[in-house]
């Protein structure tokens, strides 16, 4: 058995990822880690790193590249008992891997009247910020939040990081994390498991009356910022983090939103038929007569992203854009971002 | 013909063009993920002389040289690497996605095997136009593991698409050696079996690597369909700027140094009296020049107006 994690400790999300890929896979024979260049190599944002000198290549498999093949044979092992965690080195990559995951992983339990299950777990690095361009920086995470059959968690602080990965292995069926890569080298407390709670539901990470910012993963730090921001102008936010986009928590969402009246959603999509989209159909649903303005969003703008430092910058939410975001539903106005 | 000498400068060229790189890179000039191809100009070079302004090449993300090789401006490569209007991307794609539509050069695919699919395209289309171009397609030997090589490769033989598919076996993608992604290394033989000839050759002896591209283009010239060549070369710089290269050895490293395609031709040209010390720094003085010319216009490139942010999503049509 790995040794217990000491409480409260702090640590960056990328090694609260390593911590939780080593406990899993020394205490669980059915686990093995594999995807490229995760072993030799120490992982390409080195969040495996090390893992490979401790546990050997039978349990930290560096795959080719061959992202259909792999991820379809995780999904196989995962029918013949193992408990594969397949890494996939970006999000865009897994487009490689996506029918795999949409046509088979995601429907293998239904097609088959239950008797299947694919006990999977597909770990993804996802998101822009880096300069990285058109085929390295997109966010997926909402889309595949739009597939029956597969879930969609997004960590957005260490703890999250630490203690998602051994839910996802404990899940009968196919669990996708996303996780940003501007979050790997970002520090924060990590506790005990059970302060985790069910990945499965959305945290308040700031309580505030005046109105309700949601949002999750990547974004979340930002969001934060501008919460600190906006209270230095006496506005009181409550950031909503979501951290699971399939099932979608609604009632936390919901209950906020009555409290506060307003709502701004910032996600790193793109805004068209968005995870942000669907937030906002439901607290329509839900909170239409509690609503004191119109919810705002805050996303990235429709282009694939650009490679120069100031138009990526432009193209992605940031904390001015949720602050104006924010006073614009403050004042009941609506900035309507028309692209 | 280009002569041995011409073929050495533009090796120079390309060695010092990506070595200006890495001090632009850590002075943050050039941003985003830097793919270098320092050990690998014998392949670019030489298959590069054998191409003409018909042809079309398609590349990775480690393809400043196959644009070099094709043509497109070190002015216009540099600026790129900046962000500036005045890159061959007009600045939006960056290190790894450089485009020249006038040199018939179709990038820059940071997607592994992503320009294997679009290379049996250009051929069908020159083949459907009665075009005489032919497309060269350069990839490294670990995009063989992916669906869309075999799938290109079997397109290509199929339909008798004239697509030279250039293999750069460097041994190495990212951390991964060949021996341990590939059940069968031989590639040729893996190539071969898609009913196209497959030839492999030495990719540090540029002289080498023209001989048999040379081969390969009678070929594909002559309406026979598509050609596989291995060039087996090596990257003697890490694989981008982040990698701390656990996965080979420094000794590794230098014993294929001892190959390096500039030294192995510059000494050959040495022996036969076309190269002597004195060239040799005239030339080395030339070439850094230019480069220090390109490195100076892309600073001075202008960036676009954020306002313009949106626009090249979808083509520009005038309603008006
Ligand atoms: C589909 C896909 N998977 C993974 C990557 C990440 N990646 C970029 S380069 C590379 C290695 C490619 O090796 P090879 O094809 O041999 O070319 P080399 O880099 O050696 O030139 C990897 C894994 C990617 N860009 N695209």
């Amino acid at each position: 058995m790995a040794e217990p994690a000491a409480m409260e400790t702090e640590m960056t999300c990328r090694e609260a990822m390593r911590a939780a890929l080593r406990e899993s896979i020394i205490d669980d024979d059915r686990v093995v880690l594999m995807g490229e260049d995760v072993g030799a190599y120490g992982g390409c944002f080195a969040v495996s790193s090390g893992l490979f000198d401790e546990l050997g290549s039978e349990r930290i498999i560096d795959t080719p590249l061959s992202e259909l093949g792999f991820v379809g044979a995780g999904i196989g092992a995962a029918l013949g008992g193992m408990r594969p965690i397949v890494e996939i080195m970006t999000g865009n990559f897994s487009l490689l891997a996506l029918d795999q995951i949409v046509n088979t992983a995601a429907t293998l339990r239904h097609m088959s009247g239950g008797q299947l299950g694919v006990p999977i777990v597909i770990r993804l690095a996802t998101g822009g910020g880096r300069q990285l361009a058109a085929q390295h920086s997109h966010s997926f995470d909402g889309w595949f939040g739009h597939i029956p059959g597969i879930k969609v968690w997004s960590p957005g602080v260490a703890e999250d990081f630490r203690w998602m990965l051994s839910a996802a292995l404990a899940d009968p069926d196919p669990v996708l994390i996303f996780e940003h890569v501007g979050l790997y080298g970002r520090s924060g407390p990590v506790g005990a498991r059970s302060d985790a709670g069910d990945p499965e539901r959305a945290v308040i990470r700031r309580p505030g009356r005046d109105l309700s910012l949601i949002t999750f993963g990547g974004t979340l730090p930002m969001v934060l910022d501008a919460a600190t921001e906006l209270f230095g102008d006496g506005v009181d936010a409550e950031v909503v983090d979501l951290r699971c986009l399939r099932p979608l928590d609604t009632s936390t969402m919901v209950e906020s939103v009555r409290r506060t009246h307003r709502a701004v959603i910032i996600d790193e999509g793109w805004r068209s038929g968005g995870i942000s989209a669907e937030v906002s159909a439901r607290l329509a649903e839900h909170c239409f007569y509690d609503l004191d303005a119109p919810i705002g969003r805050v996303c990235s703008r429709e282009v694939p992203m650009p490679y120069p430092a100031h138009l990526e910058a432009a193209a992605l939410p940031s904390v001015e854009r949720i602050v104006e975001a924010a006073r614009a539903a403050m004042d009941a106005t609506v900035v309507v971002e028309t692209w | 013909m280009t002569t041995r000498m011409e073929l050495l400068r533009t090796m120079l060229f390309m060695r010092r063009f990506e070595e200006r790189c890495v001090p632009l890179y850590q002075q943050q000039a050039i941003r985003g993920f830097l793919h270098l191809s320092v050990g690998q100009e014998a392949v670019a070079a030489g298959v590069g002389s054998l191409l003409g302004p018909d042809d079309s090449v398609v590349g990775t993300y480690r393809e400043h040289i196959h644009a070099l090789a094709k043509g497109v401006p070190a002015d216009a490569i540099m600026a790129e690497m900046f962000g500036r209007i005045s890159g061959c991307s007009g600045g939006r794609g960056g290190s790894m996605h450089l485009f020249s539509a006038d040199h018939r050069f179709y990038g820059g695919n940071a997607i592994v095997a992503g320009g294997l699919p679009l290379a049996v395209g250009l051929g069908l289309a020159d083949t459907h136009f009665g075009r005489s171009g032919v497309c060269a397609c350069f990839f490294g030997e670990g995009a063989m593991a992916e669906g869309a090589f075999h799938e290109s490769m079997n397109l290509a033989a199929l339909w008798k698409s004239p697509v030279l598919f250039a293999c750069e076996n460097n041994l190495y993608a990212m951390g991964t050696s060949l021996e341990r992604s590939a059940a069968s290394t031989d590639l040729a033989m893996r190539a071969g079996s898609h009913a196209m000839p497959a030839l492999s050759v030495d990719g540090m002896d540029v002289e080498a690597v023209i001989e048999a591209t040379q081969r390969a283009l009678v070929h594909l010239r002559a309406g026979q369909g598509p050609v596989f060549v291995e060039y087996r070369t090596y990257r003697f710089r890490p694989h981008s700027m982040y990698d701390p290269e656990l996965y080979r050895t420094k000794q590794e490293v230098e014993r294929w140094r001892e190959r390096d395609p500039l030294t192995m031709l510059g000494d050959r040209l040495r022996a036969s009296g076309e190269l002597d010390d004195e060239m040799w720094s005239a030339m080395l003085a030339e070439v850094d020049d230019e480069i220090e010319v390109a490195v100076e216009r892309a600073e001075a490139g202008g960036i676009e107006p954020v306002d313009d942010l949106a626009r090249y999503v979808l083509a520009e049509v005038d309603h008006g």
